[in-house]
């Protein structure tokens, strides 16, 4: 456990300064979208020019049929399976997506892009509007996950891919898998939402407005152009990680890992450093984090999942939205997650039951709350293994 | 509960005898005759899967399962079968009137917790409903109750009064009953299968189903 006081400042400085370059100048792939392919986004607004940052793992078949598009959580990036530039780890999912791995490269082409939005390389409010060679700041409208896939369609099709044979995504992952479906019903063979909602609790967006308000307290966000002023609001930030990181774990995984453990010392220091190693830890997480994150990307990242209501758009009807959908269906929860409860999960199962899609459903047993989307989970595993395997066998794919 | 872990809950054999696992295959195989070809069956506590992947290997269905336990449905799952986690109790009623073409319950009716409203259920999401339950009028059943005083466990109901997922045991003619009077539904197939595994002659009268039927198979229709 790294206490925070021992975080090696310049590593860190070192780390933030490459996050920003990956803002502006992603070392990955880029498609740009000129001003007569504008992005029509929910706010009414038509962003142009707009750019996607994205990697690809695995070869595209000859009837190029064989696509999966990965889609990334609230914090995560287009680095599923390679190296991050930013931090050097190994990509988020590199345990699932890998040749010979649940989701195998040596069969599928496996495409997995930076959000609208994101801070990555995509555009978002880091990026440089051309308009006044400034970053966007809070002037980038608003972004909705709807936005997200619609962008994401555009690269599909650059890409020159019609159908995607598999969606598969966790958290707000599974937000963009779900409104795929639902947005291009003809277009998705199967989905894979994981540990996801087809709306955003009230506890959820609570949360999020905490994270939110850390970051807009701290004087360093300058009304969020603290990018001109050569600032960063890095404390409210981390505190914003601290709060939501909770909300990714469990109460009986904080017990097992922390329990009342101190850090570092015998006894209680009778002051406010981090006495407990669960203190200690969430600092450390807090810290990190603004490292690799711009902090105003954090606000449009919560806001679209906040909007995020598939009924809302259908009526308050889940099933009308998935009326007549062809596609499979293998939703996924993790029964100690708490911000995606599994009857959040049940809730679109039985609307694609009343909607007679085609579903599986398996809740996964573990202790390690929201966040076991991102570990080796064996019984997980095998549970994407199994649903792509048999998709890919309804759909022709051969060995 | 509706299943276990080990599959249908009369069925896990606690003391390793090798009646019951038989007794699946033949619950299965008749039931598996009594589908047709290319329908939309939903399998209520399909276990691992075994029914569903026998009829769409054999009738080419589009099959749906639901099963409570997680390793039942993640060998579903690995199979490429469409199942939820979920149960016959709370389940059935998000999906929409008519379906299916067969709905089945295979030796799970007797572990539900409403068995009338479940199979009333049955019967508004199928065209038909496809019902195997252990009969409770068995002679060696009446044998044990009647004569040795003590609930009976046989190689078909292996668990003690105490630890026994089956909670609501029913004869044949206790099924008749409700089905046809209580429900207002119509038998169209009735299949009994004696403690050596074979069909009974349809000719037989009830009173013999009821008492030397070992297992029995509906097929109602609303």
């Amino acid at each position: 456990m790294t206490s925070p006081t021992t975080v090696d400042t310049a590593n860190a400085a070192a780390t933030s300064a490459a996050g920003n370059r990956e803002a502006l100048e992603p070392s990955s792939p880029v498609a740009v979208f000129g001003h007569d392919e504008p992005l029509h986004l929910d706010a009414g607004i038509d962003l142009a020019p707009f750019q996607l940052a994205y990697n690809t793992y695995g070869a595209l078949n000859a009837d190029r049929s064989n696509a999966i598009l990965v889609c990334h959580a609230l914090t995560g990036d287009h680095y599923a399976a390679s190296q991050s530039p930013v931090t050097g780890k190994p990509g988020w999912w590199s345990s699932i997506i890998g040749p010979g791995k649940p989701i195998d490269t040596d069969r599928y082409f496996v495409i997995c892009s930076n959000v609208i939005g994101g801070c990555l390389g995509s555009t978002g409010p880091a990026s440089i509007n051309a308009e006044t060679g400034e970053p966007y700041g809070l002037s980038l409208p608003v972004i909705t996950i709807r936005d997200m896939v619609r962008a994401q369609k555009m690269l599909v099709e650059r890409l020159g891919i019609d159908t995607l044979f598999a969606v598969i995504g966790g958290s707000m992952g599974g937000m963009q898998v779900l409104q795929w479906t639902v947005s291009y019903p003809d277009k998705v063979f199967a989905a894979l939402p994981i540990a996801t909602g087809a709306r955003h609790s009230a506890q959820n967006i609570a949360f999020h407005e905490v994270g939110r308000q850390a970051v807009m307290a701290d004087p360093d966000w300058a009304a969020g152009r603290y990018l001109l002023q050569g600032k960063r609001p890095v404390k409210g930030l981390a505190v914003a990680r601290m709060t939501a990181h909770v909300t990714y774990l469990s109460e009986l995984a904080l017990q097992r890992k922390f329990g009342r453990n101190l850090q570092d010392r015998e006894a209680f220091g009778f002051g406010f450093d981090a006495d407990f190693q669960i203190e200690s830890y969430l600092r450390h997480q807090g810290m990190t984090f603004v490292d690799r994150f711009d902090a105003n990307s954090y606000l449009y990242m919560t806001r679209a999942m906040d909007y995020f209501d598939i009924a809302a758009d259908y009526g308050g009807s889940l099933a009308r939205a998935f009326q007549g959908s062809q596609t499979r269906f293998c939703l996924v929860s993790f029964s100690s997650d708490w911000l995606f409860p599994t009857d959040e999960n049940r809730a679109v199962v039985h609307a694609l039951n009343a909607a007679a899609a085609s579903v599986s459903f398996v809740e996964i047993e573990t202790d390690r709350g929201h966040d076991a989307f991102l570990l080796d989970e064996p019984h997980f595993f095998d549970a994407i293994d199994g649903f792509v395997s048999s998709a890919a066998r309804a759909r022709g794919l051969s060995r | 509960m509706m299943s276990s872990v080990e599959g249908r809950p009369v069925a896990s054999g606690a003391n390793g005898e090798l009646a019951a696992p038989a007794a699946i295959r033949l619950d299965l195989a008749v039931i598996a005759e009594l589908v047709t070809a290319k329908s939309r069956v939903l399998d209520i506590g399909c276990g691992d899967g075994a029914l569903l992947a026998l009829l769409e290997a054999r009738r080419q269905v589009d099959g749906r399962g639901i099963e409570l336990s997680q390793t039942g449905v993640n060998e579903c799952v690995a199979r490429g079968l469409s199942v939820i986690q979920g149960d016959a109790d709370s389940d059935l009623v998000h999906y929409q009137d008519d379906a299916f073409d067969y709905v089945i319950l295979s030796q799970t009716i007797q572990a539900t917790r409403n068995p009338k409203v479940v199979l009333s259920e049955l019967l508004r999401i199928g065209q038909r409903a496809i019902v195997s339950f252990p009969n409770f009028g068995h002679w060696s059943i009446r044998y044990a109750l009647g004569f040795r005083g003590r609930m009976p466990v046989t190689a078909n109901l292996a668990h003690a009064w105490y630890e026994t997922p089956n909670i609501h045991f029913c004869t044949i003619r206790d099924f008749v009953e409700l089905a046809e009077n209580e429900l207002g539904a119509t038998v169209e197939t009735a299949i009994a299968i004696n403690a050596t595994g074979q069909k009974m002659g349809m000719k037989m009268p009830w009173w013999f189903w009821n008492l030397f039927g070992q297992q029995a198979v509906f097929v109602l229709k609303r």
